[in-house]
């Protein structure tokens, strides 16, 4: 692999425009990346899903090199009907369209920051390889007291055109105090057997709000990682959903910093896999000053052989008193096949805390079934009935109307 | 008011902390072959147990200690440990009690266990370990009436060769990690009970540990088997005395539950935990394991964790037959610079088995406390159970509490459930207990016996009086 990472680091650098210093600094990573290698399940946070192994068993070789000089066809179809939106469009992750259409352009910033390096904010190998390699970055600056009228949609669109490839994607996003930004990260994918690699950075300030509704629904044969880093002032809130659902192995960890009082972050999240797809979350909050909070809730349901893995941590530093940290995550398992694995942490060091999590798995309630088709449902719709029941919990979570109304046309929850 | 300060200055501070003036024989200072050699042929090993031992060593070579645990140590050089160190009466075992050295009877009389028969305490039978031997049991003739083999180990691999072969590494194989297999290739003496079929044990049997040699390693075994059908409830005490250096305490503790038998196996550590700065202190790395290898067996471990240093272990229970039961209660209570990372393995393989795990921690002072447990369900316990609560109480911000729970469910008609609570006293509860005239420390050790009582409700009544008074003393100075 160190040949066609070296190799393929090559071909991407000649693209670039890059300082000498800032061809270096890429290169540093590069050996940090060939030094470590892809995660493996002798590291921690990678024991319950050994992506070294899954992308040796699902994709073989991979080709860290794309030619990003020739333009994609946006596809207009694959955008969202009757919500109006702003957009930006990925394909093969090579940035086609930044659209604010809706907003005030002298409210929103868009910075290139390609020819800049910046340093990401984790030292895993994955954001050595993000940092080596990723060509297009963008900063997206909200400004201060600015709302978005309408939600962004990123959509990240890959199609056939590419095969055994790994894409890394890097944004960055600030939102300046009393802003609010409602962000939702579209995946349609109709290519196979790819890696992508995703790093997003989010700098929330004093009193701005932050949505992020992540839908991974369509059926495809890639690989996911993403990283979404965010750092919240006082009094910000972050709220993050996750629909994991289509991808063959999908892994997204959320760090959130609880820095300011009063700062409050949640983060909810639905498996809902079948075959033998392998999905995982994982949550590192840290409560690092007086009366921050968090809630978190992850919900699974898992058919045939699909395995889903939920590692969540609080942290609360001595110093973070009157912290509230609640964790819960419930899985059913459908088949004898399907594996629910779960490490919910606490790590606390502060005593006048409240601070809770709960992790339950098993079958679907054979009473309940029962009680239903005592009331004539056949076994079918009373299963679906519950298992709707048991997900739509956390879409009544999300706190945007609109975008709840969206995901659960998507699903497919009825009332 | 009087008699129970008198109490507590008397409790204060670790009152086991003194040392008997007694000759010893020690192995050679280091860990090799001939060490090895030297423990087996002084005990009078024969060849197997041997082959045994240095089996372990060999294996032991190639590992390396772990580094993944939360409370970090000093590196320990095994290099410069006795291995063996036995008082020197006992080379020549004494035929019974009145020839046993009299320095060896006053020591357990300080620690309140006395071992001459007019003295002892009714229904508990005991063998009293010293370092690294047995120095005497008591009740052994009663028991043997009833079939029940109660000896120390040593012994138990003259006598019943053919038990301890058959059990001896069934459950902590000789290739297990790195302190159980440094304890299969040195370890000195310990206990051995066998429990014939049908039979209920009519007494409790017990265990006292006591460490006194300076830079000696304790490495005992204790071995249960439970034969189909029987009943044995079991107690574990341990003391040390105060010395500023670090001593090392691994032992291997093995039950093996056969068809309907049940073990219940009680602990109260109190080894000496250090001084108030964190200086000295005993390193207890246990490995306590049991496998319920029948159907319908049971096993179930009670642990209150109040000494040490750094305590560091996990009593397992392996569910192999059906209908199994494991079991697991702790109170672990860590003060000034203690620090404990200890938790529960359940592991079901057989169908319908269950599972209980109940977990107190509490940490005042500079202490740092994790529970880490695993549960796993593999997808042929079909129809398993498993439910873990774990509740941990801090006092004051220089202290830690941890959870780190590792949940596996691969089957679908299974059901874990699992919840865990970080808390502290509160304001309203102290000022209730206070208004009604107690005083501080004696609300708060009031609420906390509350907050551990169901995991004392389990001990055995002698050792549940000790457990609460124990849980009181360890805080004693956390409040003010």
């Amino acid at each position: 692999m160190k040949e066609q990472l070296q190799k393929d680091f090559d071909n991407t650098i000649r693209n670039l425009t890059l300082s000498q210093k800032d061809i270096e600094i890429k290169k540093f990573y590069l050996d940090n990346f060939i030094n470590k290698g892809f995660p493996n399940r002798r590291e921690e946070d990678w024991k319950f899903s050994d992506l070294n192994q899954i992308i040796k068993r699902n994709i073989g070789d991979l080709s860290f090199y794309s030619d990003y000089t020739s333009t994609n066809k946006v596809d207009t179809s694959v955008f969202v009907d009757g919500l109006e939106h702003n957009k930006i469009v990925f394909i093969n992750g090579r940035i086609e369209k930044i659209d604010f259409d809706y907003e005030k352009k002298d409210q929103i910033e868009i910075i290139d920051q390609s020819e800049t390096i910046n340093k990401f904010n984790s030292n895993s190998s994955l954001s050595d390889l993000n940092s080596a390699f990723t060509n297009k970055s963008f900063k997206i600056v909200v400004k201060k007291g600015y709302r978005l009228v309408k939600p962004l949609i990123i959509y990240h669109t890959t199609n056939s055109k590419i095969w055994s490839k790994n894409i890394n994607l890097r944004l960055n996003f600030e939102l300046y105090e009393n802003s609010s930004l409602r962000l939702i990260d579209l995946f349609k994918d109709t290519s196979e057997k790819n890696f992508l690699n995703i790093f997003y950075n989010f700098d929330l300030k004093e009193n701005s709000v932050l949505k992020n509704y992540k839908v991974d629904k369509l059926e495809n044969k890639n690989i996911k990682y993403s990283f979404n880093n965010i750092e919240q002032d006082k009094n910000s809130i972050s709220e993050t959903f996750i629909l994991s659902s289509g991808s063959n192995f999908c892994k997204n960890e959320i760090n959130c910093n609880l820095n300011g009082e009063y700062s409050a972050a949640f983060v909810n999240g639905i498996f809902s896999i079948n075959n033998d797809k392998h999905h995982e979350i994982r949550t590192i909050i840290n409560h690092l000053t007086e009366n921050t909070k968090s809630y978190q809730l992850i919900k699974s349901v898992l058919e045939d052989s699909s395995k889903a893995v939920y590692q969540g941590k609080i942290f609360v530093n001595s110093k973070a008193q009157k912290t509230d940290g609640y964790q819960l995550s419930k899985a059913i398992l459908l088949n004898k096949e399907s594996e629910f694995n779960s490490k919910p942490e606490l790590e606390i060091y502060a005593d006048d805390v409240k601070c809770s999590h709960g992790s339950a798995s098993g079958s679907l309630n054979e009473d309940s079934i029962f009680y239903l088709m005592s009331r004539g449902l056949n076994y079918q719709q009373s299963r679906e009935l519950l298992i709707n029941g048991f997900l739509l919990d956390v879409v009544e979570k999300i706190t945007d109307p609109e975008v709840k109304n969206l995901i659960k046309n998507m699903i497919g929850i009825k009332e | 008011m009087d008699n129970r300060q008198k109490e507590i200055d008397n409790l204060k501070d670790y009152k086991y902390g003194f040392t008997t003036d007694i000759e010893n024989i020690k192995a050679p200072k280091g860990l090799n072959e001939e060490v090895i050699k030297f423990i087996s042929s002084i005990k009078k090993e024969p060849q197997w147990m041997l082959d045994f031992r240095l089996k372990a060593y060999e294996r032991f070579k190639h590992l390396k200690e772990p580094e993944w645990q939360k409370p970090k140590y000093p590196k320990i050089d095994y290099q410069d440990l006795y291995y063996y160190s036995a008082p020197k009466s006992m080379k020549d075992k004494p035929k019974n009690l009145d020839d046993l050295d009299p320095k060896l009877l006053e020591t357990y009389k300080k620690l309140g266990i006395p071992l001459q028969e007019q003295k002892r305490l009714n229904g508990i039978a005991v063998d009293a370990v010293f370092d690294s031997v047995s120095v005497a049991t008591t009740f052994r003739e009663e028991l043997t009436k009833q079939g029940i083999i109660f000896c120390p180990i040593s012994e138990a691999i003259q006598n019943h060769p053919e038990l301890v072969k058959k059990y001896l590494g069934s459950v902590i194989p000789v290739t297990d990690h790195f302190f159980a297999t440094l304890n299969s290739a040195v370890f000195t003496d310990g206990s051995f009970a066998y429990i014939p079929e049908g039979v209920r044990c009519p007494m409790e049997l017990s265990t006292y540990f006591r460490i006194n040699a300076s830079n000696t390693g304790q490495f005992e075994r204790t071995l249960i088997v439970a034969d189909k059908g029987s009943y044995v409830s079991y107690l574990e005490g341990c003391t040390a005395p105060m010395r500023d250096e670090n001593q090392l305490h691994a032992a291997n503790v093995e039950l093996v539950a056969l068809d309907d038998a049940e073990i219940k196996y009680s602990t109260v550590q109190n080894w000496y935990p250090g001084d108030k700065d964190g200086k000295g202190g005993i390193y207890n790395f246990v490995t306590k394991r049991g496998l319920c290898k029948g159907k319908n067996s049971k096993i179930s471990w009670t642990q209150v964790e109040t000494g040490s240093a750094i305590t560091w272990k996990y009593p397992s229970c392996i569910l192999k037959g059906d209908n199994s039961v494991g079991e697991f209660y702790s109170i672990a209570i860590t003060n000034n610079h203690q620090k404990a990372d200890t938790g529960t393995k359940m592991i079901h393989l057989g169908k319908n088995t269950k599972s209980k795990i109940i977990s107190k921690g509490i940490s005042a002072g500079f202490s740092d406390m994790t529970y880490r447990g695993l549960v796993d369900i593999s997808s042929k316990a079909t129809n398993s159970n498993n439910y873990t609560q774990c509740d941990s109480l801090l006092m004051g911000n220089k202290c830690g509490a941890h959870t780190v729970p590792y949940i596996k469910n691969k089957n679908s008609e299974s059901n874990i459930a699992h919840e865990a609570t970080t808390s502290k006293i509160s304001e309203e509860q102290l000022h209730y207990c206070q208004q009604r005239g107690l005083s501080a420390e004696e609300a708060v050790g009031l609420i906390v016996n509350g907050f551990c009582k169901e995991v004392l409700q389990q001990l055995p009544m002698e050792f549940a009086v000790e457990a609460q008074k124990l849980v009181g003393i360890s805080l004693e100075g956390s409040i003010g």
